[in-house]
């Protein structure tokens, strides 16, 4: 057997050892092991303290800023705990119509949107238990779930579709989030089928298509700030022309939220567009074709062929993209410095604003409850849709 | 044979180059240090290899006469100085950062000194008081009162040199107010009914119907000192002791009241008589209307004035006039609790029966110096901030329009010479200056916040409701109660008591 032989030199009497020692030295070829059995760990430690000086530790730190109170004081700084004071300004004290706006009366086509969509997020959450064991651990995460989604439409439909109601920071940046990457997604993959096609000057729209990746987003907000402008923008001849010299998007909520929509949507298409490109380019031509014998028109060829197939990467660009979204800054910032009033002020922005004070511990409250946010619907996407759609292939 | 590296031989060699690394740039580090120590003899010059870092904001303005004068100031004495520009919303907060941090990257500061306490309470600043009694050539007396003895002194100490001159005006086109045979506004009530004459009208002759009145009303930008320009002859009217901002005696916002009620519905009336987009526009948009002759009326700091000179950008030169903030006929009267017309008690300062209140809104650009600088570095920053302020330097800058200084010095509002020189016909020169005289001398001239946390009070919950206020998402009453709310708020936090004090102190109480 293999192992004979070795193990008795090792295991050996007394003589042996003896004999091995004077072959070799010892100590040396012990310390030259030891070093050999670390390497990997030091190899390694660079990554880990990067991370943990960059990353774990001002994640633990913001926490604790954020259940604290900062103060400059005499020689430097002060920060005293006060517990979850911030979170409750939040919640429940002054900064809560501006972190979750004010409820409104909502009338029968609000409860009718009310009703639709909460009847769709039980029944998706409701595939969803179904579709493995029921086990009660299971049960209990798909119960909270359903709950934070169910207060959050609610929430969303009593400040939006109320009329009295008006939209704090966070739900106007789950509009930014929801309302913006669907239409990103759509419009990108739009782009992406017209592109995929064999027509002339393809090439150069593919280019054109992706250059408002490539601009810094303050360059893209002042430029949108400029076309925006009726007054002295370079669309002010055209809006004078149709009587709207002076209408002013800024001063109606909606219309400056649009505007900064539009602007997002401008941006951040092309990398939709160019991640669909890619999967529409690389889907296998033979059930197509096949298709094409068959006599499919070419709807059901989309529909039925490559919607699939591209579906497990449409699914993780949005999913990137969702996550992205919520951080939404400079658009609002420069566009309209979160105006008229906190209209179009994202969870990001609300922080700033609070941080440019020194107002630390409300500022670090805030990008808590955005990372919580974030982290939520992440796993929720991943959840109910995201290996739904990556197993269907 | 491939040779592999064991994962030892690997992390040999690693070390091997790191420490080669390493000690290359020490040795690069240590060659270019002996440089300047050597060169400061051989120039002769008193801050040769000095290097002071000056934060400001980014400009154009401020920060343009600083950096244009800056290669003069290193050719007179050596001293390098680098000026360092961050955006309006982040200097307050980048400053304190770098001070409580002990970074102290930043030498010269120049800041609104509104901040002051936030920056003198925790000892970051220099006390300037026996540099600038030994520097006569700062000429420190030609330097207005207000600046010196408010703006400039924090408990009885000298902290800041100031730059610029800043009290909010108001101006009319003065060719469209003659040609109505219309007087310059006196009141709150008379600038509403200017500007109605005049909104929708063409006036700048380009077809094209203008506005009555243009504000910087953009959140997050200058919004908050326009309506305290309107708030404050409401609520201040027994001099500037009295304050406009909390009562003395127990801290209790002065923003829940009737008279309060009136000055914002003033400030949004304005906008009825405004452009479309004036809630996104700060003052940067409101001067460039105003002196291409979009607007019949603006709040303004000083700079109008210059600007309106300037034959760059100016369609209105010696169409301009300059006034004293429009008062008000009845005020606030704190101990009855209620609102009452103007009589010599309740406005001892009223001129012809209306309480104007001109409201210094931010001081004025200063200079100041870090405390925790280097000795030779504070030397050099001292030096420059004087040199930037005596009056050959100052009373030329204070004339051009894209500096952002204004008037501070008697000097400059004496001498018509120096704005004739610079563009201004006699009559607007005098006119200008008067208006600046008048508020300057006035004794209810109205002192900004300057207490620990003004800019939260101010930037953040004040600038907040007004926005919300102005977008409809507020009305008067809920605007006032959110705003005291919010200021109890922060007064508590602070610590009620330490923010009376601090107040009390700011205008100078006993």
């Amino acid at each position: 057997m293999h192992e004979s032989h070795p193990v008795t030199t090792q295991r050996a009497s007394g003589d042996a050892v003896a004999i091995a020692a004077r072959r070799i030295p010892r100590p040396q070829e012990r310390f030259l092991a030891w070093l050999d059995r670390q390497a990997g760990a030091v190899l390694v430690l660079p990554a880990v303290l990067v991370i943990l000086v960059l990353s774990i530790f001002p994640l633990l730190f913001s926490l604790y800023l954020s259940l604290s109170r900062f103060q400059p004081v005499a020689g430097g700084f002060r920060i005293d705990f006060v517990g979850f004071a911030n979170y409750r300004k939040l919640l429940l004290g002054t900064e809560r119509e501006h972190f979750l706006g004010s409820l409104g009366h909502i009338g029968v086509g609000g409860w009718m949107v009310f009703l639709l969509l909460a009847g769709l997020w039980v029944f998706l959450l409701w595939r969803s238990l179904s579709s493995g064991p029921v086990t009660s651990l299971r049960i209990l995460g798909h119960g909270i779930v359903a709950f934070a989604g169910l207060l959050a439409l609610w929430l969303a439909v009593r400040t939006i579709a109320a009329s009295t109601g008006r939209p704090g920071t966070l739900v106007v940046t789950w509009v930014y989030v929801f309302g913006g990457v669907a239409l990103q997604f759509l419009v990108g993959l739009l782009l992406a089928t017209l592109c995929a096609q064999q027509l002339p000057g393809r090439r150069f729209f593919r280019v054109v298509f992706l250059l408002p990746m490539m601009i810094t987003p303050v360059g893209v907000a002042y430029t949108f700030r400029m076309l925006t402008d009726t007054g002295k923008g370079p669309f002010a001849p055209v809006a004078n022309w149709l009587g709207y010299a002076n209408v002013s998007w800024v001063n109606d909520p909606w219309g400056a939220r649009i505007a900064v929509m539009i602007g997002d949507l401008w941006q951040w298409t092309p990398f939709m567009f160019i991640v669909l490109l890619a999967a529409l380019e690389s889907q296998s031509s033979e059930p197509i074709e096949a298709a094409i014998v068959d006599g499919a028109n070419r709807w059901q060829i989309f529909w039925h062929i490559t919607l699939p197939q591209i579906a497990p990467v449409a699914s993780t660009v949005i999913l990137i993209r969702l996550i992205e979204a919520f951080k939404i800054f400079d658009m609002p910032n420069v566009l309209t410095g979160g105006g008229p009033g906190t209209a179009t002020e994202s969870l990001t922005l609300h922080a700033y604003v609070l941080w440019r004070s020194l107002d630390y511990g409300t500022s670090a409250a805030v990008a808590y409850s955005l990372l919580f946010v974030v982290t939520f619907v992440g796993i929720a996407y991943v959840r109910l849709m995201h290996r739904r759609l990556t197993e269907a292939l | 044979m491939t040779h592999r590296l064991s994962r030892r031989q690997l992390l040999a060699m690693t070390c091997a180059t790191g420490s080669a690394l390493l000690a290359a740039c020490r040795r690069e580090e240590a060659t270019p240090t002996p440089g300047p120590a050597a060169g400061t003899p051989a120039t002769g010059m008193r801050f040769d290899g000095v290097e002071v870092n000056v934060i400001t904001f980014t400009g154009p303005q401020i920060a343009e006469p600083l950096q244009r004068r800056a290669p003069e100031f290193q050719q007179l004495t050596g001293a390098k100085i680098n000026v360092i520009t961050v955006p309006f919303a982040d200097l307050y907060q980048k400053i304190l950062t770098d001070f409580t941090t002990g970074t102290n990257s930043y030498h010269v500061i120049v800041f609104a000194p509104q901040w002051m306490a936030d920056y003198v309470e925790p000892g970051y600043l220099e006390d300037l008081t026996p540099r600038i009694e030994a520097d006569p050539a700062l000429q420190w007396d030609d330097i207005a009162p207000f600046f010196r003895n408010f703006s400039a002194t924090y408990g009885g100490k000298i902290y800041t040199i100031p730059l610029d001159g800043d009290f909010q005006m108001v101006y009319y086109r003065s060719d469209l107010l003659e040609a109505e045979g219309l007087k310059p506004p006196e009141t709150w009530e008379d600038y509403l009914a200017i500007a109605q004459r005049f909104h929708g009208k063409d006036l700048n002759g380009d077809g094209v119907p203008d506005f009555g009145s243009g504000i910087a009303k953009r959140r997050g930008a200058q919004s908050y000192w326009m309506f305290w320009s309107i708030a404050a002859s409401f609520l201040q009217s027994q001099g500037t002791q009295q304050g406009s901002f909390f009562d003395a005696d127990t801290m209790e916002p002065l923003t829940n009241n009737e008279a309060f009620a009136r000055a914002l519905e003033i400030y949004k009336e304005t906008g009825k008589y405004g452009p479309p987009d004036e809630l996104n526009w700060d003052v940067g948009d409101s001067r460039a209307a105003f002196v291409t002759g979009r607007c019949a009326l603006t709040i303004d700091w000083g700079d109008i004035g210059t600007l309106a000179i300037d034959p760059e950008q100016s369609k209105v030169k010696d169409k301009v006039g300059a006034i004293i903030l429009p008062g008000s006929k009845e005020v606030w009267d704190r101990s009855a609790g209620k609102i009452v017309t103007c009589d010599a008690n309740t406005c001892p300062h009223a001129i012809n029966g209306v309480n104007h209140a001109p409201y210094a809104a931010f001081g004025g650009w200063s200079g100041a110096i870090n405390k925790n600088a280097p000795a030779k570095v504070k030397d050099a920053g001292y030096a420059f901030l004087s040199y930037m302020s005596q009056p050959a330097q100052a009373n030329v800058d204070v004339t051009i329009g894209r500096t952002g200084f204004n008037p501070y010095r008697t000097s400059q509002f004496e001498n018509i010479d120096l704005w004739v020189k610079a563009g201004m016909s006699e009559a607007a020169a005098r006119n200008y200056l008067g208006a600046i005289k008048d508020s300057l001398n006035s004794p209810n001239m109205v002192l900004d916040l300057r207490i620990p946390g003004a800019q939260r009070y101010q930037g953040v919950v004040l600038d907040t409701v007004l926005s919300r206020y102005l977008a409809g998402e507020l009305t008067t009453k809920q605007a006032m109660e959110e705003l005291t709310k919010g200021w109890n708020e922060i007064t508590n936090e602070l610590g009620r008591e330490k923010q009376k004090q601090a107040y009390r102190s700011s205008l100078s109480i006993r």
